[in-house]
């Protein structure tokens, strides 16, 4: 079976960002003073447990961006026919998942419909029963066969992480990466065991069961929620791309010349800011939704047309949340303008250019690191309650947002439907715990009001 | 004082043009009034004769910017941006797609809006800082960083959960107070919606101002108060909350006319008759005029909400004279 | 019969490391004992532990102190709060950041009365405006209701000291009190502490770093270094014979006219590291008198004659090697300087009627309703190898002038001509920019933290094409270096590893990585200690004769004006005031403003002249008073000063001054 790579915009963009910080991750190996606060935060258990969490949403998200469209068997008049569905590494890595659908709900590990249904019986009457589901079970029956299956793959995936970490060890002092000390704290390494058992036990769990249960079209819980990795990275990274020289060049900017720039920066980041931002978010949404639904010939597949609404939607974000770091950014620019290097540099004739790229930016870099780590968990968040008030992601997409929105008004059933809620809710928070943790940690590692002494010993 | 105002006032005027320029290109030019007729019409079986009625009902059938078909003023004035978009200077916000005045709308559901929207405020403001002083005062011991980490995981819980959690526990699965809903006796609806506001805002805001508190008590005017013999308590309440107050209004008074527009999420769960809830339909149903009002309305609060920060700077701080 | 007893205080960090390491003294009421150390040797820690006020972090291990007979240390927190404030109380350096700005200074002062004099309302305000009153506060009926934010620097500190009086303590704790002062301002305070004690007969306790300070006030000292008392005597003994090596150099290290063609006694190095010796004396890597002992054994502490004390081997009864005070002076080697080289008689830079001012905007419209005149119609000029001082008190517009020298802020009318040619409405990158340079006050905020030494040092030479190309500038950067006194593998450093005295040696040789002829050095030592301005006074001293520079040398401080300088400018209020050469214009001042302001200086040798009391504080850059803008606070002032600038008299060929009764 052969297939063609299919790179979506917003695949191209977190391509992007990844070369960028690849290319960030060098320069700031390169640099001591860069590197100093990094190995505080390395010395920080709890930044690093949530890194590790991080880190393992960020390769769903990865694995999830690896697009490809599969051959058809039947071709048209001799070419060849890809299929029209955008398939990704992870989706064939977990294809059971998407495939095993159900009819309609069941509960997480249930063996059994979550409602009757009419069935006919051997005896060809029309019963109602819980009938089994289809892809849940096999012929064992009960919690004996789920526990079984949550020890064994538990104990698996706690050996697997186990020897990895082993064998880190042992080759540890040929490690280039710069951070090892991190690694070696106990804490670190208890919370990789735990967090690998876990998976284990959801991997093994999830060859036979739902583990999350599975949603009114029957379709697994686990899956959608592992879906919705990519698309909450995406809007609080790929927004970034946006917010990020906005901010930094306007605020600089306005900070250093002062005048007439300072006024005209001043006055578009006012205008943006005094517009209350869902209902800027809303309206450029709407006006987005229109020009989509008037050219539907512009897309190939449903799959393009959803990821562009995606991409449109962290230009949007971007656009209407540069503010906040730009007047940051020239409060301090305006602070820094004024410091006595700035005026040895002007007193030697040197280019306004030249002062901004080697006086001014480093020294503002930290409050945008400290920003945009801050931010990705407000993005993040942000997208279920867009996706809720219908101005988020395309409803085809799958993502936090639309899972929440599509289970709520199960709420009100009787019996209640709350896992496919709680997954939403949980993936979430564990996402952005972790990103405010780690945020929290690079903010105290990278603050200069908070007095040091390492440095100087 | 007087001068200041004025000045503050003109300059509010290009903000709002600005305002006003922007979303007038959002709604008109990046998309045209053709395309929103198609869109409302369904895209699929328009005829042009059909795009033409829903133009002229709507009044879209002008010309943008200048209409070059009649004479003297009416050249600027016969045209879609004098009548749907400058018209709004004079709070003139014109009529929903259901026909109905969208400025009487505004008056009616402004009520229901503050109801839920200034007891939320004022009782969470006055949790919120009373959580921080607890946890300054408490700084560095085991209750402070007990109560960090609670507003961490508190911020880090999606909004949309704090509202189905809510009403789920303390509607469906206690019956203290119903669901949602607005109307006699108002007080049993407002207590759910408030209550929820309130926590949902505990995190991030008790962790703010804590750092606020935390960054003055740092300062060398309070070694002075403790120099005097002053009690902890003493200087947390007199000296370091009066000028912490001024951080914290920067971002706390911004807001107050914002009240107004009350709250997307609360107002539409549950079902209170607010202009939040409003927007919310207008966003749903695709109604632009609504949505174009809402936005120049926001705008217009926000500014006000600035100015009238620059104005309790004056109560707090001395240092202060607005020129 | 004393008052304190600090017997053997300890205090630390969490880690262990004590910042005060064994302290003891004692103080007798009415007595002002002065704790005199550099920065980072913990006196103010010491001042923090008596009160129990120390930061997160540092905490009081071990010893006792005891105030009028209570145990301080072993009291509860809430006890202590009743002596805090009453039986002792304190002011701290920053009088601008000490006073709660959003309360009146009435209420701040009142808080005091209300908790410790269980006075009230009527009475309570009453008692505010005494005590104002009594701390020279002028119109305190109406000051009483002021914000602090109304009030000078000066005027602050006297609220502080009302405050601090307002429980009638026993001892009072005065923290740097006048280091944040101006020299006019800092005389009155110290005035105003004195008759204070004279009244009340309370003790104190005077942390400071300054030798004047301590010659005015105290009476008997203690010499901290390295979170230790390393010498103790009355004022008048130590003065007149220091005997720790350490002392002695502090007052070698003073700048001082006679010693203008001398090398100042610098002491090498640095102030160690919290905690990094912990055998031997703590002074002995930087003392020129150390043997192997010094290191190997810690000296104890030894009592020489009636109330003089000292911990250093060379007075261990014990040791045969007894040095007395005077021989450890002269062991000193003032290396002469070599002669000077005949210094060009054309000017180098020539400023005429230079002005600088900052428009005022009020109303609606923002309109331009007045101007601050920070440089008011300042002439001067400067010679090739000269050394000119531009001294005046802070606000007085010097820094400006400075500043708008090197363009890098614009002047308002006027002349700057450099080598022929002028300067002013040049474009901002002109071919002479390289020819003068300046060195700044601050050495923590005039290096990039972000650029290693050797990037700083290329920038004014990539900057101005200087170095055909990076191996050229590499070895130029070496030669900086050492002309600086750093070591080579330095300039792969951050400037956050240096001391602020290397940080300042960075700075100077930044700026003659452009080969300047002209220097101007703002404040180039104020952020310094003593032993450190030393060898950067040294420093600009040989650069001076090794490279002929010519430096305009912006400051407050006149000793270092009488060590350095040729010739001196006093500014007062944007003007210059009084013109000549260092001799002319210390020796023999002619302008009320000089005489006052040499005057107010305090001396070392305890022969302090009457001081010329200054009133009231430097008015209103926006709002000059008319005619001669020192009139309204010079005591021969009569109708005429009043009305026009006075015009230029000339004294000698040098000496110039703008005063009507010269």
């Amino acid at each position: 079976m052969s297939f063609i790579p299919v790179i979506l915009w917003s695949d191209a963009l977190v391509f992007l960002l990844l070369a960028a910080g690849m290319l960030v991750v060098s320069y700031v190996r390169q640099h001591e003073y860069l590197r100093l606060p990094w190995r505080r935060v390395a010395k920080n258990s709890v930044a690093m447990v949530s890194l590790l969490v991080l880190s393992l949403f960020l390769l769903v998200g990865l694995l999830d961006t690896l697009h490809y469209r599969v051959e058809l068997k039947d071709k048209n008049a001799g070419k060849t026919v890809y299929s029209p569905e955008v398939l990704s590494v992870f989706d064939k890595l977990v294809e059971p998942l998407r495939l095993h659908t159900e009819k309609t709900y069941s509960a997480p590990l249930a063996t059994n419909l979550y409602s009757k249904e009419s069935v006919t019986d051997v005896s060809g009457n029309i019963v109602r029963e819980y009938s089994r589901l289809q892809y849940a079970g096999g012929q064992k029956e009960g919690s004996r066969d789920v526990l079984r299956r949550a020890l064994f793959g538990g104990i698996a995936g706690f050996i697997a992480a186990g020897l990895l970490i082993g064998i880190r060890r042992a080759f540890l002092h040929r490690s280039p990466f710069p951070v090892r000390a991190g690694w070696v704290q106990s804490p670190v390494i208890f919370a990789a065991l735990s967090i690998a058992g876990l998976i284990g036990m959801t991997v093994n769990l999830a060859g036979a069961y739902h583990v999350l249960g599975t949603d009114k079209v029957g379709q697994d819980v686990l899956y959608l929620s592992l879906k919705s990795i990519r698309t909450g990275l995406i809007i609080g990274t790929v927004t970034t791309l946006v917010t990020l020289p906005l901010a930094l060049f306007l605020g600089v900017a306005a900070g250093y010349f002062r005048g007439w720039v300072d006024d005209i920066i001043q006055y578009i980041y006012t205008v943006l800011s005094s517009i209350p931002s869902v209902l800027l978010i809303a309206a450029a949404v709407l006006m987005m939704q229109v020009t989509i639904d008037t050219h539907p010939n512009w897309f190939e597949t449903a799959a393009s047309r959803a990821d562009l609404r995606l991409v449109f939607l962290c230009l949007i974000l971007g656009m209407t949340s540069w503010t906040g770091l730009c007047r940051l950014l020239r409060g301090e620019t305006l602070k820094l303008r004024e410091m006595e290097y700035i005026q040895a540099a002007q007193s030697f004739g040197v280019s306004s250019l030249r002062i901004l790229s080697r006086h001014i930016i480093p020294n503002v870099m930290h409050i945008i690191l400290i920003a945009l780590v801050m931010d990705f968990s407000g993005l993040v968040l942000a997208e279920a309650v867009l996706s809720y008030v219908g101005v988020g992601v395309d409803p085809s997409m799958i993502s936090f947002g639309t899972m929440i929105n599509g289970a709520r008004l199960e709420m009100a059933r009787e019996p209640m439907v709350w896992w496919a809620l709680a997954a939403a809710f949980g993936f979430m928070l564990v996402l952005v715990l972790a990103a405010n943790l780690f945020a929290d940690a690079v903010r105290d590692a990278f603050d200069p009001r908070l007095n040091r002494t390492e440095g100087d010993l | 004082m007087i001068a200041y105002l004025i000045r503050r006032i003109l300059y509010a005027i290009p903000i709002l043009i600005g305002v006003n320029l922007l979303t007038f290109a959002l709604f008109f030019v990046v998309n045209t009034p053709d395309d929103m007729a198609r869109m409302q019409l369904g895209i699929k079986r328009v005829t042009p004769e059909a795009i033409e009625h829903w133009k002229e009902q709507h009044g879209y059938n002008k010309p943008l910017l200048v209409n070059r078909g009649v004479k003297g003023i009416g050249k600027i004035t016969d045209t879609i941006f004098w009548q749907k978009s400058a018209s709004m200077f004079v709070l003139d916000f014109g009529f929903s797609d259901d026909g109905r005045s969208i400025s009487r709308e505004i008056y009616t559901r402004m009520g229901p809006s503050m109801a839920i929207a200034l007891p939320t405020f004022i009782i969470g403001l006055l949790c919120y800082v009373s959580f921080a002083l607890l946890m300054t005062l408490f700084r560095a011991t085991a209750l402070d960083i007990a109560g960090v980490s609670l507003c961490v995981v508190l911020m880090s819980i999606s909004g949309l959960f704090y509202i189905i959690g809510g009403q789920f526990l303390i509607s469906k699965l206690w019956h203290w107070v119903p669901i949602s809903g607005y109307g006699e006796g108002a007080f049993k609806f407002i207590v759910l919606p408030v209550v929820i506001g309130v926590v949902s805002g505990i995190g991030s805001s008790s962790r703010w101002y804590r750092s606020i508190f935390l960054e003055e008590i740092g300062k060398d005017y309070v070694r002075t108060a403790r120099a005097k013999g002053l009690s902890e308590l003493r200087v947390l309440f007199t000296h370091v909350l009066k000028n912490a107050s001024i951080p914290i209004l920067t971002g706390v008074v911004v807001v107050i006319p914002l009240l107004f527009m009350g709250s997307l999420l609360t107002e539409s769960f549950f079902g209170i008759p607010g202009l939040g809830n409003y927007t919310i339909d207008a966003i749903n149903a695709q109604d632009f005029s609504i949505v174009r009002a809402m936005v120049f309305l926001g705008s217009l609060l926000y500014i006000a909400g600035l100015i009238l920060t620059d104005i309790s700077y004056t109560v707090v701080d001395p240092r202060v004279r607005l020129t | 019969m004393s008052l304190l007893k600090v017997n053997n205080l300890v205090t630390g960090l969490a880690n262990g490391v004590a910042i005060v390491d064994g302290l003891s003294f004692d103080i007798a009421a009415g007595e002002t004992y002065a704790l005199l150390g550099e920065s980072g040797c913990g006196k103010s820690m010491t001042a923090l532990s008596l009160m129990r006020l120390l930061p997160d972090g540092v905490s009081n291990r071990s010893g006792s102190v005891e105030l009028g007979g209570i145990l301080l240390t072993g009291l509860a927190e809430r006890e202590m709060r009743s002596i805090r404030g009453a039986q002792m109380a304190m002011i701290f350096q920053e009088p601008g950041l000490s006073l709660n700005p959003v309360m009146t200074l009435g209420a701040q002062i009142a808080e005091v009365l209300v908790l410790h004099q269980g006075l009230s309302g009527i009475k309570a305000h009453q008692r505010c405006i005494e005590l104002l009153d009594g701390v020279g506060i002028p119109d305190a009926v109406r000051r009483v209701n002021d914000y602090p934010f109304q009030l000078s620097g000066g005027m602050k500190q006297r609220v502080m000291i009302a405050m601090a009086l307002a429980g009638k303590p026993k001892l009072l704790v005065a923290d740097e009190p006048t280091t944040a002062l101006d020299v006019t301002i800092q005389a009155q305070v110290l005035q105003l502490l004195r008759d204070t004690q004279k009244h009340t007969g309370m003790a104190m306790l005077l942390i400071t770093h300054d030798l004047g300070v301590v010659a005015q006030i105290a009476h008997r000292v203690g010499v901290m270094y390295a979170g230790q008392i390393i010498e103790q005597a009355s004022r008048e003994d130590l003065y007149a014979h220091p005997l720790h090596p350490y002392t002695q150099k502090l007052f070698a290290a003073l700048p001082h006219a006679e010693r203008s063609d001398q090398t100042l006694a610098a002491i090498a190095g640095a102030v160690p590291a919290l905690g990094s010796i912990v055998q031997g004396c703590r002074f002995a890597p930087r003392c020129d008198q150390a043997w192997e002992l010094c290191s190997e054994q810690t000296p104890t502490w030894t009592n020489i004659a009636k109330g003089q004390g000292v911990r250093c081997h060379l007075y261990d009864s014990s040791r045969v090697k007894v040095t007395s005070g005077e021989e450890g002076l002269t062991n000193n080697n003032f290396a002469p300087l070599p002669q000077s080289i005949p210094h060009s008689q054309t000017s180098l830079l020539i400023v005429n009627d230079l002005r600088v001012y900052f428009p005022i905007r009020k109303g609606i419209l923002q309109r331009v309703v007045g101007q601050i005149k920070a440089v008011d119609g300042v002439s001067f000029s400067l010679s090739g190898g000269r050394t000119l001082a531009l001294v005046g008190e802070s606000g007085c517009g010097k820094t400006t002038l400075g500043k708008s020298l090197l363009q890098l802020i614009q002047s308002t009318a006027g002349s700057i001509q450099f080598d022929g040619s002028e300067l002013r409405g040049m474009h901002k990158r002109f071919r002479q920019r390289a020819s003068m340079q300046m060195v700044f006050q601050d050495p923590y905020a005039s290096l990039n933290p972000k650029m290693r030494v050797a990037e700083i040092l290329e920038e004014g030479m990539s900057a101005g094409n200087i170095g055909s190309n990076s191996i050229v500038r590499q070895t130029q950067i070496d030669s900086l270096l050492d002309k600086v006194g750093l070591a080579r593998n330095s300039k792969w450093r951050y400037p956050h590893e240096f001391s602020g005295g290397q940080r300042q040696r960075i700075a100077i040789a930044r700026a003659l990585a452009v080969s300047p002829r002209l220097l101007i050095c703002d404040e180039p030592t104020s952020a310094l200690d003593v032993s450190v301005q030393a060898q950067i006074l040294n420093l600009l001293k040989s650069l001076q004769h090794e490279l002929n520079l010519s430096y305009l040398f912006i400051t407050h401080n006149l000793a270092v004006v009488e060590y350095l300088a040729h010739e001196v400018c006093v500014m007062y209020l944007g003007r210059i005031v009084e013109r000549g050469t260092v001799k002319e214009v210390l020796q023999h001042p002619a302008h009320p403003y000089t005489q006052a302001l040499l005057s107010a200086v305090p001396r070392i040798d305890l022969t302090q002249g009457e001081y010329l009391k200054l009133e009231g504080d430097l008015p209103s850059a926006a709002d000059p008073p008319a005619g001669c803008h020192f009139a309204p606070r010079c005591r021969h002032a009569n109708s005429i000063c009043r009305t026009a600038f006075p015009p230029i008299v000339q004294r000698s060929l040098t000496h110039a001054v703008h005063c009507y009764l010269a």
